[in-house]
């Protein structure tokens, strides 16, 4: 791939890229697994490897069959076809008990009976585990999320942020080798989301346990996974890391889901590696494209090689990696990738200004731009022509 | 909240009055001092010492007590394993049946109990007696059990029990450990109410006991159509104190559990 020296930006881990290794063993595979109620289908033919230590997220709209995935792997619902392996064991037949994993629910599932220092012991008092040694772990637990204050509270009288914490500790006090949550912040706000994220990315380097998220959130999702799965009807679309899925969607589904996109029907000229999309494709692997509604010219930087002329493609640009400026300002307003239109909203949001500008062909593109300074001579206004336009290396062609 | 409105109190001291009058009356006679049960002779706790000393209706207390006990064990076992099967098997096949087959009793005319179990004890050739009576109580008290533990289960949460799963303990653990404890006050508060129900009844029991087995409410009854007397009275007014308790205790508990509940869903 032509940008194999460039490192994409995201990866939360640097060093850390099993999957990228083609001796690496995974740790959980996913093998052809499908699962249907009734006629319904939630999972169909799935495949997916999970690698020892990896913080994993699963990511898609309810319904997309992620929860069931996860319930699979914890096992309370059994697949109806394929296997799911952890290390060498097939999964299959073995009871929720018996499995090597824990699962941190998103309701929490406290007892709500039991203290918290009972909750955390519970799962230790299965294993039949001397009375000395559960009493150290529990310590140890109450320790590692900060509750060792709120021992002997009833789960009724935490805060949610406090009950999330003991959840947490009940689950990763057997030490599993394998950490399922179950949409861990849906329940806290805003503020105490992220810095939970990060409580968990440190808590999860700390212990080596390998944690599989599963959410609907996907600033949640970048925030905290190496990888994640956009998931889309029962089907993984994409498996990679929070930086390629941002930069390199393989789909719109995957473009639209993860962040905000603007996507421009376009038809392919020419180009490619060797083609002559004229310019300067030094690296020969500049696409160009023709819009399918007006005549504007694109010109695309992708490793895509497989296009040919005439496929018809949707051109996708990121708000952020757009620039918008004054129509008057504009010296080559019709040239590549530049597009012409009118000031149709505009949102501050403080660090972010978001301008939805309407462009002359009707559709409406949205468009950021950072507030790096405090003042701005001259703002843009409502209703003021502009240009848009983006580099080459700032879209991605969609095929699908 | 608004305030009460003269119709209001007028309403309520009234409602309260049509209710509570005769029991309030019974509960005053019980302590007359005359032997008419009708005419005032003053205070005294006279009667309740009679009472004690009679020994007829202390046997009949005794059976009561005997009775409702085996037969609040019963209809709890018994209902709750009926409000678990109602709950947690899904729609299986003649649900809706069983669901009205477990209620029925509720609404069934007493007497007609009575008569349908008297005939089957007497057809299977049956002595009646203590536990015609026990098992006959057991069939219509089983019901209100199930009712009250079958609402508390309604609202509990799976998670919990899948929860213990995961955490290593085994189903029949889950069940002792999570599912019993949570719903121990539901359980709790329908053994206190099929205990009142056996204790009060009198239509059934006529119907099922036999010689030798003769109930509290049975011993009054018969007692006051040959003329009431002050010791009927008090043996009554204990009844009345004891059915009272019972029903008080029952609702705090299912109050408590249904507090922590909301406590817990926030």
């Amino acid at each position: 791939m032509k940008r194999g020296g460039v490192r994409a930006v995201g990866a939360v881990r640097q060093d850390f890229a099993p999957w990228a290794d083609p001796g690496a063993v995974p740790f959980i595979r996913f093998e052809n697994v499908s699962k249907r109620f009734g006629d319904q289908v939630a999972v169909a033919d799935l495949s997916l490897d999970i690698y020892q230590g990896e913080f994993f997220c699963l990511l898609g709209p309810s319904g997309c069959g992620k929860s069931t995935l996860m319930r699979m792997l914890a096992g309370f619902e059994a697949p109806t076809g394929g296997r799911i392996l952890l290390g060498d064991a097939d999964l299959a037949g073995v009871a929720p008990n018996r499995r090597p994993v824990n699962m941190m629910f998103q309701s929490y599932a406290l007892f709500p009976h039991m203290s918290v220092e009972k909750n955390i012991a519970y799962g230790l008092r299965q294993e039949g585990m001397a009375r000395d040694a559960i009493a150290a772990r529990v310590a140890d637990m109450l320790k590692l999320v900060q509750m060792e204050r709120f021992a002997g509270r009833a789960p009724d009288q935490l805060s949610g942020g406090q009950r999330q914490r003991v959840a947490l500790a009940r689950a990763l006090a057997k030490r599993p080798r394998v950490l399922l949550l179950d949409e861990p912040l849906a329940a806290l706000d805003k503020k105490l989301r992220e810095e939970t994220q990060f409580e968990l990315m440190d808590i999860q380097i700390e212990l080596g346990t390998t944690f599989i998220v599963v959410t609907h959130d996907q600033e949640e999702a970048m925030t905290m996974a190496d990888r994640i799965a956009v998931m889309d009807a029962g089907r993984v679309v994409q498996v990679a890391t929070p930086g390629v899925i941002y930069e390199q969607p393989a789909s719109r589904f995957v473009a639209d889901f993860v962040g905000e996109i603007n996507l421009f029907e376009a038809r392919v000229e020419g180009g490619g590696a060797g083609g002559d999309a004229g310019g300067a494709a030094g690296d020969g692997a500049l696409w160009s494209l023709r819009a399918s509604e007006g005549e504007t010219a694109f010109r695309v930087d992708d490793p895509d090689e497989a296009l040919a002329p005439g496929d018809a493609v949707a051109v996708a640009v990121r708000p952020e990696k757009m620039r918008v400026f004054r129509e008057a300002e504009a010296a080559d307003a019709g040239a590549v990738n530049t597009l012409a239109g009118e000031i149709w909203d505009i949102g501050y949001l403080g660090d972010w200004t978001v301008y939805r500008i309407k462009l002359d062909n009707g559709r409406i593109i949205r468009v950021t731009r950072a507030n790096a300074t405090r003042f701005t001579e001259n703002p843009l206004a409502l209703e003021e022509r502009v240009c848009v336009d983006f580099a080459p290396d700032a879209a991605v062609i969609l095929r699908d | 909240m608004r305030g009460l409105s003269f119709f209001n109190v007028a309403a309520l001291t009234l409602g309260l009055a049509f209710l509570y009058i005769p029991i309030l009356l019974l509960v005053i006679y019980s302590f007359n001092e005359s032997r008419l049960v009708t005419v005032w002779g003053g205070f005294s706790t006279r009667w309740y010492g009679e009472l004690f000393r009679n020994e007829p209706l202390m046997r009949a207390a005794w059976v009561t007590i005997r009775v409702a006990f085996v037969t609040a064990i019963f209809a709890t076992i018994l209902g709750t394993l009926a409000a678990l099967a109602l709950t947690r098997h899904g729609r299986f096949r003649g649900r809706a049946l069983f669901t009205g087959l477990i209620y029925a009793p509720m609404v069934m005319p007493e007497v007609i109990t009575g008569l349908s179990l008297l005939l089957l004890f007497v057809a299977i050739n049956l002595d009646r007696g203590f536990w015609t009576i026990a098992v006959a109580h057991t069939t219509f008290a089983m019901c209100f059990v199930t009712v009250i533990v079958q609402s508390r289960l309604m609202a509990f949460d799976r998670t919990l029990e899948e929860a213990a799963l995961d955490l290593g303990a085994p189903p029949w653990k889950v069940f002792f450990t999570i599912t019993l404890p949570i719903v121990a006050p539901a359980i709790l508060a329908g053994f206190l109410l099929a205990f009142t129900l056996s204790m009060d009844d009198l239509v059934i029991a006529s119907f099922t006991s036999g010689p030798g087995a003769t109930t509290l409410p049975m011993r009054i009854y018969s007692q006051v159509r040959l003329g009431g007397t002050p010791e009927i009275n008090a043996a009554s007014a204990i009844l009345i104190g004891l059915v009272a308790t019972a029903v008080v205790i029952a609702t705090i508990v299912m109050r408590r559990s249904a507090r922590m509940r909301a406590a817990q869903a926030d």
